[in-house]
């Protein structure tokens, strides 16, 4: 083969016996003029250059041949998931195709924003084990790339391969930074020594890996591993990885997590505090209690108990190395600051036993003399949220329906979305739902944003409800326009029929805004709409053709 | 035809819309939501869709006509087919019941569907009485004169493209890097008043090529000497063979007509792309005969913003007459008779190694010199990327040391990566284009099982 012709998309060779393709080319550049041809029987020159231009390149390319063939790469790791549905495989498809463009742009109408859909689709084959189709890997992990909140679940689904394939592009790169270890499996946790080697030399991306994985199954190990390297390593590093040890933490930590109270580092320091104050039995959460208690106390004095609180006069050495930051944040008092902050780490079952004997709801209860209140409940919800204490997030909640519950009041928005994680899903839902039945819409979404997807039923038709009522008041959906999204995203599908009702296009009232029916139809439409397809995507990816076990 | 007809595939729904936006907003109605009143039967689809007017959209999709879907939807889009007929497919594909089959349409979609077939039924019989007594035949004088004009106003226009050659290869291809564009744009304007297409095609691309990056002057002169040598085999097509000069008209965009026998085959669609500029969309479809074993393509032509009227996904095949144009090596042909409607197969074609992919565009260029690229299946090809060249992608031969590569445009298409993922390092099949300038992928299948994955 070697001379025979030229290798494809190269550049051409030389010839013998005629006029090189060189020669050819560099009489064109300059013209027949310059540079006329050597025989042009009979011909003017410029065609006889373009006869014997004609005649070699068709020669050329007739004489083609294939090139050498390049190192072929590495064969994909296999994939041992099965494989996905058909129907499953063509939703996923359009849901990637909707990727692109749409979101954002213009009024939605009445069809359903598939691009939302997304997330739960890959939650949901996710949880049934599917594998990514292979062709489709380059659309997941450009959806990967625009999105940071959808990278877990892609990435998990995209499985093997798609990092295999992000090797290759440098746009992907993301999914190797992503995956633990870079993309290397990590070193199994029973292979002591593969840990400690990737331990002492691996980069920081792998080793805060390695710790998390460790901190899984295996606590005391990730820890032995931070103490053995604990001083040689770089504040920001320590910091990083101390917060790791949030996940299984357990009073085993606490001879570490103490002596981690006397870091250099400010910040690893207050970490270090943190942590301790949420093991209850800590030697400083026992501190925190005995100062925290010396401040509140009940006035029996009063014509009814009362909540009398002191709070500290100074912020001395111990309080400072058990974590409490001396210095308020401009606008703020010094004392109640500190206060806050020792109330927020005590653990909360300090405060029956210091308080007479009350319960958390009796507590809660008590007046609070000299306008402590607002400090105090706030303090508390935060060490509720921070000791995931179901009993006192409850009674600080207080009931759904009470008239100061709407209201900004001593507990914000925000606390109430933290307290709420600490109960079950169940009654959360059912508190979220009284609230909404009592104050409306418009304050619920952040308290939407923490119940359980699907939506329980009670809550479900109180969200609902509600939009029919707005509806009737005559605004415009587009103001719920956040809870309608949530709405279509985390309603129950078997809710579907219940809407159908709401699909009609009311007459127009008087007092309503002008075409607010329309729209109301057009957003219900919507939701029915997004809550058939979801019903639908569920029963694709079930493996017998119903819905799944994740039930979106 | 049974009752029904071949439920078809989403994918199949989706290759018929007329681009991407189309296919987008289609999806998002193909659920059960927005309709009602939704039935089928006896190849036709019906629906009512509710937008974001008071009154429902009549849709109504015809697929019993054995020339194509016709689609009627009482919206104002001017998408063709619209989103809503598109929905209403993708609902009717899905299968799940929520089209039902039904044995009557209703009136509205009973009397537009009754109007189509009637109109379709004269036509036909107006073919076949036509060929006789049509129009064309009716003064054979007047066509030949029209025809004797036309090609001399090409002679004058290759004539004059001639000059224009001469004259930039006496000036050197430098000097004409200076001129820039606009000298070639005024010459292809004059190639279309010459009624010469073809060389008004040829032209355009002329005048892009200096701007096409290192190794230019030597691109620009094998396209000037293919079009040098098209023009002369005009001037002297009266010396040529019949079937290469029946090439040479077809190539410079005189009108054909199919003149070949009809045939009858299982013709599987292996690939449907389009191309357009700013006039014209135009629409291949790369057929491959299961008993014939022939590659052959339709073309479809549509005006900017609307998709060409005929759409054979990939993956379906259809029994059918084909009847390929005049011309040497001509894979052109035009759909002739239909005998079913098209329905998915599982077939593949064969393929062969790179080696004979290169040695088939060889061949073929003995019959048609201007053969940019052939069509070909490689079978058990790897890609692979060539870190020599830049880390430019090539389909490697599984066994064997030899390696296409695959076309610059190519590489900058997700098709590519695409193609990438579904080997995984692993051997796959592979349909594409082969020529001068490398490999175009269009198509892939997988290994094991699997269906064909389109790449273009």
């Amino acid at each position: 083969m070697e001379g025979e012709g030229d290798v494809m998309n190269g550049t051409p060779s030389t010839r013998n016996g005629e006029a090189p393709w060189e020669e050819l080319v560099t009489a064109a550049l300059l013209g027949t003029d310059r540079r006329p041809p050597a025989a042009a029987a009979g011909r003017e020159a410029p065609l006889a250059l373009l006869d014997a231009a004609a005649v070699a390149t068709v020669r050329r390319r007739a004489g083609l041949r294939p090139g050498r063939a390049a190192r072929r790469p590495e064969p994909a790791p296999e994939d041992p998931r099965p494989a996905l549905p058909a129907a499953a495989a063509r939703r996923l498809a359009a849901l990637l195709a909707d990727r692109s463009g749409g979101a954002g742009g213009g009024r939605r109408g009445s069809s359903p924003d598939l691009m939302e859909l997304l997330p739960q689709w890959l939650a949901a084959a996710g949880a049934h084990g599917y594998a990514a189709p292979a062709q489709t890997l380059p659309a997941l992990l450009d959806a990967a790339r625009g999105r940071t909140d959808l990278r877990p679940a892609a990435l998990a689904f995209a499985g093997p391969r798609a990092l295999w394939l992000a090797r290759l592009n440098p746009d992907w790169r993301f999914a190797l930074r992503a995956a633990p270890g870079g993309g290397a499996a990590l070193p199994d946790a029973g292979d002591g020594e593969a840990v400690r080697r990737l331990w002492q030399e691996g980069l920081f991306a792998e080793r805060v890996a390695l710790l998390g994985a460790l901190r899984a199954g295996t606590p005391a190990v990730a820890r032995e591993l931070l103490e053995g390297t604990w001083s040689t390593e770089r504040a920001e590093d320590r910091l990083m990885f101390l917060d790791s040890l949030r996940a299984g933490l357990s009073a085993e930590d606490e001879p570490f997590l103490e002596q981690a109270l006397g870091d250099r580092s400010r910040n690893v320091r207050a970490t270090a505090a943190e942590l301790l104050s949420s093991l209850p039995g800590s030697a400083l959460a026992g501190r925190m209690a005995g100062r925290a208690a010396a401040c509140v106390a009940v006035d029996r004095t009063a014509a009814s108990p009362t909540l009398v609180v002191e709070a500290p006069h100074e912020c001395d050495p111990g309080m400072e190395r058990d974590g409490v930051a001396a210095k308020p944040p401009t606008g703020r008092g010094e004392r109640s600051w500190w206060l806050a902050q020792l109330v927020e780490a005590t653990p909360l079952g300090t405060w029956p036993g210091r308080l007479g004997g009350r319960t958390p709801e009796q507590i809660v209860a008590l007046p609070v003399a000299d306008g402590w209140q607002g400090e105090l409940h706030a303090a508390w919800c935060r060490a509720a949220v921070r000791q995931r204490d179901a009993e006192w997030s409850r009674v600080l909640l207080g009931s759904p329906s009470a008239p100061e519950a709407g209201g900004p009041g001593a507990v914000s928005l925000a606390e109430r979305a933290k307290l709420l994680a600490a109960l079950d899903a169940g009654e959360r839902a059912e508190w979220v739902a009284g609230f909404i039945a009592t104050h409306g819409l418009s304050e619920a979404f952040q308290l939407l944003g923490v119940c359980a997807v699907p939506w329980a039923a009670p809550l479900g038709r109180a969200v609902v409800d509600a939009l029919d009522i707005a509806r009737d008041a005559g605004s415009y959906p587009w103001s719920f326009s956040g809870v309608m999204g949530l709405a279509e995203r985390c309603l129950d599908p078997a809710e579907a029929t219940r809407l159908d009702g709401l699909l009609a296009i009311p007459d127009e009232r008087e007092d309503a805004s002008p075409g607010a029916g329309g729209y109301w139809a057009e957003a219900f439409q919507r939701l029915v709409t997004t809550l058939r397809l979801r019903a639908a995507m569920a029963g694709e990816l079930a493996p017998d053709g119903t819905p799944g076990p994740s039930g979106t | 035809m049974t009752e029904q007809g071949v439920r078809w595939t989403a994918d199949q729904v989706l290759a018929l819309a007329p681009d991407a936006a189309s296919r987008k907003a289609g999806s998002r109605l193909g659920t059960a939501g927005p309709w009602s009143g939704a039935g089928s039967g006896e190849g036709t689809v019906w629906g009512l869709c509710k937008g974001s007017g008071s009154r429902p959209y009549q849709t109504v999709v015809d697929l019993a006509d054995v020339t194509g879907p016709g689609y009627k939807c009482s919206c104002p889009s001017r998408k063709f087919p619209c989103k809503h007929a598109l929905g209403l497919l993708l609902l009717w594909a899905e299968g799940d019941g929520s089209v039902p089959v039904a044995a009557e349409p209703p009136d509205w979609a009973g009397q537009w569907l009754s109007g189509r077939r009637e109109r379709a039924e004269n036509k036909r019989a107006g073919d076949d009485g036509g060929a006789a007594s049509g129009s064309g035949a009716a003064d054979p004088d007047a066509a030949r004169r029209r025809a004797e004009r036309r090609a001399k106003r090409v002679t004058a226009g290759a004539t004059e493209l001639e000059q224009r050659l001469a004259d930039l290869l006496r000036g050197g291809l430098a000097a004409a890097e200076q001129a820039g564009y606009g000298q070639w744009d005024e010459t292809a304007a004059r190639m279309v008043d010459a009624q010469a297409p073809g060389l008004a095609a040829r032209v355009r691309e002329l005048g892009a090529i200096p701007a096409s990056g290192p190794g230019w002057p030597a691109r620009l002169l094998e396209e000037s000497a293919l079009l040098h040598l098209l023009d002369q085999g005009w001037l002297h097509r009266d010396r040529l063979p019949d079937a290469l000069a029946a090439t040479v008209r077809s190539r410079l965009g005189l009108p054909a007509a199919p003149d070949g026998p009809p045939q009858r085959d299982r013709w599987l669609v292996l690939a449907q792309y389009d191309t357009s500029d700013a006039k014209l969309t135009t629409r291949r479809i790369w057929l491959h005969g299961a008993g014939s074993g022939l590659t052959r393509l339709l073309l479809s032509y549509g005006a900017a913003g609307r998709a060409p009227e005929l759409s054979l996904p990939v993956g379906l095949a259809l029994d059918a007459d084909l009847s390929v144009f005049p011309g040497a090596g001509q894979v052109r042909a035009a759909l002739g008779e239909q005998y079913a409607p098209p329905a998915p197969a599982a077939l593949r074609p064969p393929g062969g190694t790179t080696a004979e992919a290169a040695a088939r565009y060889g061949e073929a260029l003995r019959a048609d010199p201007w053969l940019d690229s052939v069509p070909v299946t490689l079978d058990r090809v790897v890609p692979a990327q060539d870190t020599g060249a830049g880390g430019a992608w090539q389909l490697a031969d599984a066994e064997g040391d030899s390696a296409l590569p695959l076309t610059e445009a190519f590489r900058s298409r997700p098709g590519l990566w695409r193609l990438v993922a579904l080997s995984g390092g692993a051997p796959v099949r592979v349909f594409g284009e082969c020529g001068h300038r490398g490999f175009t992928p269009l198509t892939a299948w997988p290994e094991g099982p699997g269906d064909p994955v389109t790449l273009c």
